[in-house]
């Protein structure tokens, strides 16, 4: 089907406030103490291989990866190893977590070495042991999008530098400050998968990244730079896969299995730092902004090291905050205290005044229709709130609340405030429950 | 259902955590905004009399809401001005000579029966102002039909209006200027059709609502008028009489009584306008718009059904 008859994705304008577009990435000093969780991932918790007391360095494996969908855990400064302790994660489940006290000294572990990478398998295996997961926000482990089968099926490599989330330019730095990495790894991936195109789907606010990349790669005709009108949620899978290939990745599918392998432009950069050093993942770049900063930065931190450090390191709060978030405040998710750790996937903290830390106050529904005109995958919100207040499963699976992304242009839009995305993730839990009790009763 | 915790010192919820900054009462306030150049022109050409009616109908909807809540032991509502929403457009449908008795009842009734008895705003599936305007002609039937002189005319007398000439009735048929100024008789605010492209203009402007409803509303009116009669005066005439513009723009695009898709909206505006001209042709009552609007928001849940967007990437199991 030509490009040109598809129909649009609906989205929404949310404001840029990409402050922080401007400023270079700068390296903060080793923090005191670092606590690495080993589930930063989708998947299998990572196992713990190190004891209270064992001396560690950067890069050196602290926990193993506990399965195919798992990955790995390094550690990010040189020091002692305290204690491995259960914490409470942002999603309030809990996780053992090692705790790290840091000697200052930032020593790389001496075993690290390039890995040897001559095919697309040794590339997922190298990525394995690099830790390395989706950096955009997902945290779904890198390898298995690699591990592919019949290489027939990759019919174009799609990367990730959206980044339509408000605040948040950690991806639009690693295309500036590393576009290095971000070209020959995307040399490097297209080598092995020979996709018909590899697409760079970058929204049209962050003409810098766009015309760098697209100076680096006018001479190679299987790289297309393709900026994208800043309409949240361009970044989402699904929604930059149909924007750049013209693809519908089916309910219940893989972007694989309709020939894409899409991957954040982060997470490139990553691996082809891996493959090139050897060093794990153990530094993550995180923008740090929101109104209660003093002075908002890209600062490149240690995995580990607690928001409180990384604010502090920012001149501290200028006002009293009343929310922080890892993440844009579309789909971010809000931090309890300043003793939480950054995560691998965390692309951003922000903290934000008591003003507008204020939720606004819910109203009744006035069938205005925004939701359903602006939900990115055409679903039907009102509907689905009917029948999740009738817990009714069956209508909460005839609506396809499954397929909601909970990217929030809903909530964002409502002028009633409803809790949509809210809603929408319990109506899943519930729609779960009555699959299962429809198993049960089959059988 | 879900609030904000506060875990120590900070608030934790769900995500999003900014939103555009639209609110219902927001959304009321520039309905009302966009709805004030037909109300001035409707005292201009009417008289005082009219900003009365229209003062009276918007005052006693507040009352019936508040008592109402108090009597049901609801939180008060006022506050988020669509009663004063339903007011306006329910005083605006009347003539400027209408009793004040009849308007009050007629506008406890639109409050109170069709959207408080149903669970307030966002749960009634009629029109207030149009079932109650449709409720008033049949129990006030003598004041309704009663027609207040054009004050502004050289001969301030009051003449009947351009529908009730169009189908028979003694009198003149005002020139095409004047109906588009108002000047001519009928309800105080749906004369001025300049006034009431200006609030439409408005809420274009700040996306209250789409062009969809009153384009293809008035779309349907004017051609299917046009085919039956085969002249284009005759057509136009039919678009600027009647309540056809201040229904299109003001009651057919009611966000909780109405279609949400594009597709159901135009769906519901072009069931608007074949009823319209086919109560006004065949009906007893000379105006239809009233009539077609309550008849079309029956068919509101249906049409949502029928127009359903098809969730992206759904596979049937």
């Amino acid at each position: 089907m030509a490009k040109s008859f598809l129909k649009a994705l609906t989205g929404v304008h949310v404001p840029h406030r990409k402050n922080t577009a401007l400023m270079e990435a700068v390296r903060m000093p080793a923090p005191a103490e670092v606590v690495i969780p080993t589930v930063m991932h989708i998947g299998a918790p990572a196992k713990p291989v190190v004891k209270p007391g064992q001396k560690v360095k950067v890069g050196e494996l602290i926990a193993e990866s506990g399965g195919f969908i798992s990955a790995p855990v390094h550690a990010s400064v040189s020091g002692t190893v305290k204690k491995i302790e259960d914490i409470v994660l942002s999603n309030g489940r809990m996780a053992p977590a090692v705790f790290i006290e840091s000697d200052g000294e930032m020593a790389p572990f001496e075993g690290i070495a390039p890995p040897k990478v001559d095919t697309l398998a040794d590339l997922a295996d190298a990525v394995r042991q690099s830790g390395i997961v989706g950096l955009g926000g997902a945290g779904f482990p890198t390898s298995v999008k690699l591990a592919i089968k019949d290489i027939e099926q990759a019919e174009y490599f799609v990367i990730n530098g959206a980044e339509c989330e408000p605040y948040i330019t950690s991806d639009t730095r690693t295309m500036l400050d590393y576009t290095d990495y971000v070209v020959r790894g995307a040399r490097r991936i297209a080598d092995y998968l020979k996709p018909k195109a590899v697409y760079i789907g970058i929204e049209n606010n962050k003409p810098k990244s766009i015309l760098a990349l697209r100076e680096r790669f006018k001479d190679d005709r299987r790289v297309i730079v393709k900026a994208l009108p800043p309409m949240y949620p361009q970044g989402g899978e699904k929604v930059l896969i149909y924007n750049t290939t013209g693809r519908i990745v089916p309910e219940g599918k893989l972007p694989l299995d309709v020939g894409v392998v899409i991957m954040n432009v982060t997470t490139l950069a990553n691996i082809e730092m891996y493959i090139e050093t050897g060093m794990p993942l153990v530094e993550k770049l995180v923008t740090v902004d929101g109104s209660a900063v003093a002075e908002p930065k890209n600062v490149l931190v240690p995995i580990g090291t607690k928001v409180g450090d990384v604010f502090e390191f920012c001149g501290g709060f200028k006002e009293e905050p009343g929310k922080l978030l890892y993440g844009g405040p579309m789909m971010g998710t809000a931090v309890p205290d300043l003793d939480a750790p950054i995560l691998k996937n965390t692309n951003a903290i922000l903290a934000f005044n008591r003003h507008d830390s204020e939720l606004q106050k819910e109203t009744p529904c006035i069938r205005c229709g925004n939701c359903v005109n602006h939900c990115p995958m055409r679903l039907n919100p009102p509907a689905i709130a009917k029948a999740f207040n009738f817990k009714d499963g069956e209508k909460l699976y005839k609506y396809r609340v499954n397929l909601c992304m909970e990217c929030g242009a809903c909530s964002f839009v409502c002028p009633a405030h409803q809790p949509i995305v809210q809603r929408h993730k319990l109506a899943k839990l519930m729609l779960r429950e009555w699959q299962n009790s429809v198993k049960e009763e089959k059988e | 259902m879900m609030e904000q915790t506060d875990s120590g010192k900070f608030i934790v919820s769900v995500s999003p955590h900014i939103n555009s900054g639209r609110t219902t009462r927001g959304i009321m306030l520039d309905v009302i905004i966009a709805l004030l150049p037909a109300l001035i022109a409707g005292c201009v050409i009417f008289g005082l009399r009219a900003l009365l009616v229209v003062c009276v109908c918007v005052a006693s909807c507040l009352v019936g809401e508040t008592l109402f809540n108090l009597a049901t032991k609801r939180p008060q509502t006022a506050g988020d001005l669509s009663a004063v929403v339903t007011g306006l457009i329910l005083g605006m449908n009347l003539p400027a000579s209408v009793g004040i008795y009849p308007a009050i009842v007629g506008s406890l009734f639109a409050i109170v029966v069709v959207k408080c008895l149903f669970g307030g705003l966002g749960k009634n599936f009629a029109n207030p102002a149009a079932t109650a305007r449709v409720f008033m002609l049949i129990a006030f039937t003598e004041t309704m039909s009663s027609t207040a002189a054009i004050r502004i005319a050289a001969d301030a007398v009051a003449s009947p209006t351009p529908l009730a000439v169009l189908e028979g009735a003694e009198g003149k048929l005002p020139s095409i200027v004047d109906m588009l100024l108002g000047l001519r008789g009928g309800a105080i605010g749906e004369t001025c059709a300049v006034a009431l492209l200006l609030g439409f203009l408005y809420l274009l402007i700040r996306r209250v609502i789409t062009l969809h409803t009153p384009v293809v509303y008035v779309g349907v009116v004017f051609l299917l008028s046009w085919a039956l009669d085969g002249s284009v005066t005759q057509a136009l005439y039919q678009v600027l009489s009647g309540g056809l513009l201040i229904g299109a723009i003001f009651m057919a695009t009611d966000y909780v009584t109405t279609p949400t898709t594009n597709l159901g909206k135009c769906i519901f505006a072009l069931g608007c306008g074949l009823l319209t001209v086919l109560i006004r042709r065949l009906g007893a009552y000379p105006e239809g718009v009233s009539f077609s609007i309550l008849l079309m928001n029956l068919f509101t849940g249906f049409i949502d059904k029928a127009s359903a967007k098809k969730p992206l990437g759904e596979v049937k199991a």
